[in-house]
């Protein structure tokens, strides 16, 4: 049995062009793992990188200590925000949701997924820097957490879903109260969803610029108060990109490498968070 | 006959109506405590909308609806209007998806469909969920050093010699433009296009693809008239979300676009779009006036996007008959 010539040939054609798309969607993503590693590395190992904060513009040396502080803390209070309600909503949907209101809540969590996240910036700035009049490192973690809660709780309920039923109906059998069934039987047993999906909003949030422009604004002083504004690595990278000194635009890529670098070991927790507990 | 929440550790084999009753009460208690944690979210989405129309309103009560469609943007006569950034908005984005749409759909398929090279799928998914994982403002600070000098010297001239008859590829090109930013935005949105229509395509009964090949057709044949028919309300939910991605990403096109507001024919000049002239401007936006335009221009933004993502959602769940589990 042979086909005719044609259908075979345009058979071959599109197979070809199917394998050169997912090769032209895969190459951007080497092209710049590598070119963040090849410009940043340089940067990255000068003296005081890590250790000092930036020098004023001309001046050479200096470091982005105030930007790896002011992200850590940013999304280390972000997270503790967001974690915690946003388990406590996942737990609702999984456990009391199947009705209108789980149905709104669900509904609301997916367009806040696909808000710009610029969104998150303006409410940030009205709701506390128009209030306490001036930027702070607080206003950027109440924006970045709204950004993570839809992530926290969608991940929290897929999480429960899954637990299954006959956990919960052998403890309700035992005599368990339904509190206790969920917080001390499904909740554990679902807590490698949860875990993954919190380190997964981090991840993002530790990567996001444009909610911190109206919040946390930068800083290039060293600062721990998050009442005070506060430098972030990911505005350290903007910033530094568009002035016309070498050595800030060195500082800039190396900023981007520690980003990333900081990204990818957050998601790679994350997975092998998954595949432990999934044992 | 106490209701307290006392915690037991280990509760006592007999049941009785006390033991009951505080059972229940601490059912209540953390019904309660799970209902107002879903209130919570409600009440953020209020004061959310509200904080977005609060700093606009200097420039919604001097301008109105007319900030739509005028075209000036002149801080120093606090002249304020939308229409060069909405136009670069949806130009930029249509750029992005005119690349990304062949080419995430080719990659979905390979992903979803093709027998061959079996070997590297799980590598190339690996490499396109990480481009998806990198944070924008690390692909703006690539595009501004490396795509923005190519574009200037090699895909600009190149376009300009082959299609230069077209408005669209005509005028001198400095690099920073609209084509530039369409391209940064092209990459940004592949991942979601392809991951997207890679689980449409996977969704399509496995039996009318192979009822298809038993009657004697190509692959090709089965995915053009078989998959793409059945999966085309779910590829249309697809390029949606890629597209309210697309319109909303600020930082990577704010570094690329060149930031000035003009409408132009010509791709290789300089624009702006929504989120790009809030970003760039804020800093030195002096006076409500100014400053409201901007979170005006955020209001129009957000609106734009929740519509666009609600169509999307409800094309991808009618489709799929169940929600999807995140984008």
């Amino acid at each position: 049995m042979s086909l005719p010539l044609i259908r075979a040939l345009v058979d071959r054609l599109v197979a070809g062009l199917i394998v050169l798309c997912v090769s032209v969607a895969a190459i951007p993503v080497l092209v710049l793992l590598l070119f963040v590693l090849i410009n940043g590395l340089p940067g990255m190992l000068t003296p005081g990188f890590f250790t000092d904060p930036p020098y004023p513009q001309g001046v050479p040396g200096g470091g982005v200590l105030n930007a790896i502080i002011g992200t850590l803390e940013i999304v280390g209070i972000g997270s503790l925000l967001a974690v915690p309600v946003g388990a406590l909503i996942g737990i609702f949907l999984s456990e009391y949701g199947r009705n209108p209101i789980g149905n709104t809540v669900r509904f609301i969590s997916d367009v806040f997924t696909g808000l710009p996240s610029i969104a998150f910036g303006i409410f940030g700035y009205t709701v506390v820097v128009l209030t306490t009049h001036h930027f702070s490192a607080l206003s950027a973690s109440i924006a970045l957490a709204v950004l993570m809660l839809p992530v926290i709780l969608r991940a929290t309920e897929t999480a429960l879903v899954l637990v299954p039923n006959s956990l919960r109906e052998a403890g309700l059998a035992l005599g368990a109260p339904r509190w206790r069934v969920t917080l001390e039987i499904v909740v554990p047993a679902a807590l490698g969803g949860i875990v993954t999906g919190a380190l997964l909003a981090m991840a993002r949030a530790a990567g996001e610029t444009a909610p911190l422009l109206f919040t946390a604004f930068g800083n290039d002083i060293v600062q721990t108060n998050p009442l005070q504004p506060m430098g972030a690595l990911s505005l350290t990278i903007f910033r530094n990109a568009l002035v016309p000194y070498p050595n800030l635009q060195q500082q800039a890529w190396a900023a981007a490498l520690l980003l990333v670098a900081l990204v990818a070991a957050t998601n790679i927790l994350a997975r092998i968070y998954v595949r432990r507990s999934q044992r | 006959m106490s209701m307290g929440t006392a915690e037991r550790v280990a509760p006592p084999p007999l049941v009785g109506t006390s033991r009951q009753r505080r059972l229940i009460s601490g059912d209540r208690i953390f019904r309660a405590i799970a209902y107002g944690a879903a209130a919570l979210i409600l009440l953020i989405a209020g004061v959310f909308i509200i904080a977005l129309f609060i700093p606009a309103l200097p420039a919604i009560t001097k301008f109105g609806l007319g900030f739509f469609i005028s075209r000036t943007w002149d801080p120093v006569r606090s002249q304020f209007g939308a229409l060069p950034a909405i136009y670069g908005t949806l130009v930029t984005s249509a750029i992005a998806l005119v690349i990304a749409f062949p080419i995430g759909l080719g990659a979905a398929l390979f992903l979803a469909e093709d027998a061959r090279l079996r070997f590297l799928r799980g590598p190339l998914s690996f490499a396109i969920e990480l481009l998806a994982g990198i944070p924008s403002v690390v692909i703006g600070l690539w595009a501004f050093f490396t795509l923005t000098p190519l574009m200037r010297d090699n895909v600009d001239p190149f376009l300009n010699h082959t299609l230069g008859f077209l408005p669209f590829f005509q005028g001198s090109a400095s690099g920073y433009g609209f084509l530039t930013a369409g391209v940064v935005l092209a990459i940004m949105v592949l991942p979601i296009m392809v991951a997207l229509s890679r689980d449409v395509i996977q969704a399509v009964p496995r039996s009318l693809r192979e009822a298809s090949l038993a009657l004697g057709a190509t692959n090709a044949e089965t995915i053009w008239s078989v998959i793409l028919p059945y999966a085309r309300v779910g590829i249309t939910g697809a390029v949606l979300l890629s597209l309210g991605r697309a319109l909303g990403e600020t930082i990577a096109v704010t570094m690329v676009i060149g930031n000035r507001p003009q409408i132009t024919t010509s791709l290789f000049a300089s624009g702006y779009t929504l989120p790009s002239v809030i970003a760039n401007e804020f800093t030195e936006a002096v006076g409500d006036v100014y400053l409201g335009s901007l979170f005006y221009l955020g209001v129009v933004l957000v609106l734009i996007t929740i519509a666009v993502n609600v169509i999307a959602r409800l094309l991808v769940w009618r489709f799929s008959g169940s929600e999807p589990t995140g984008a």
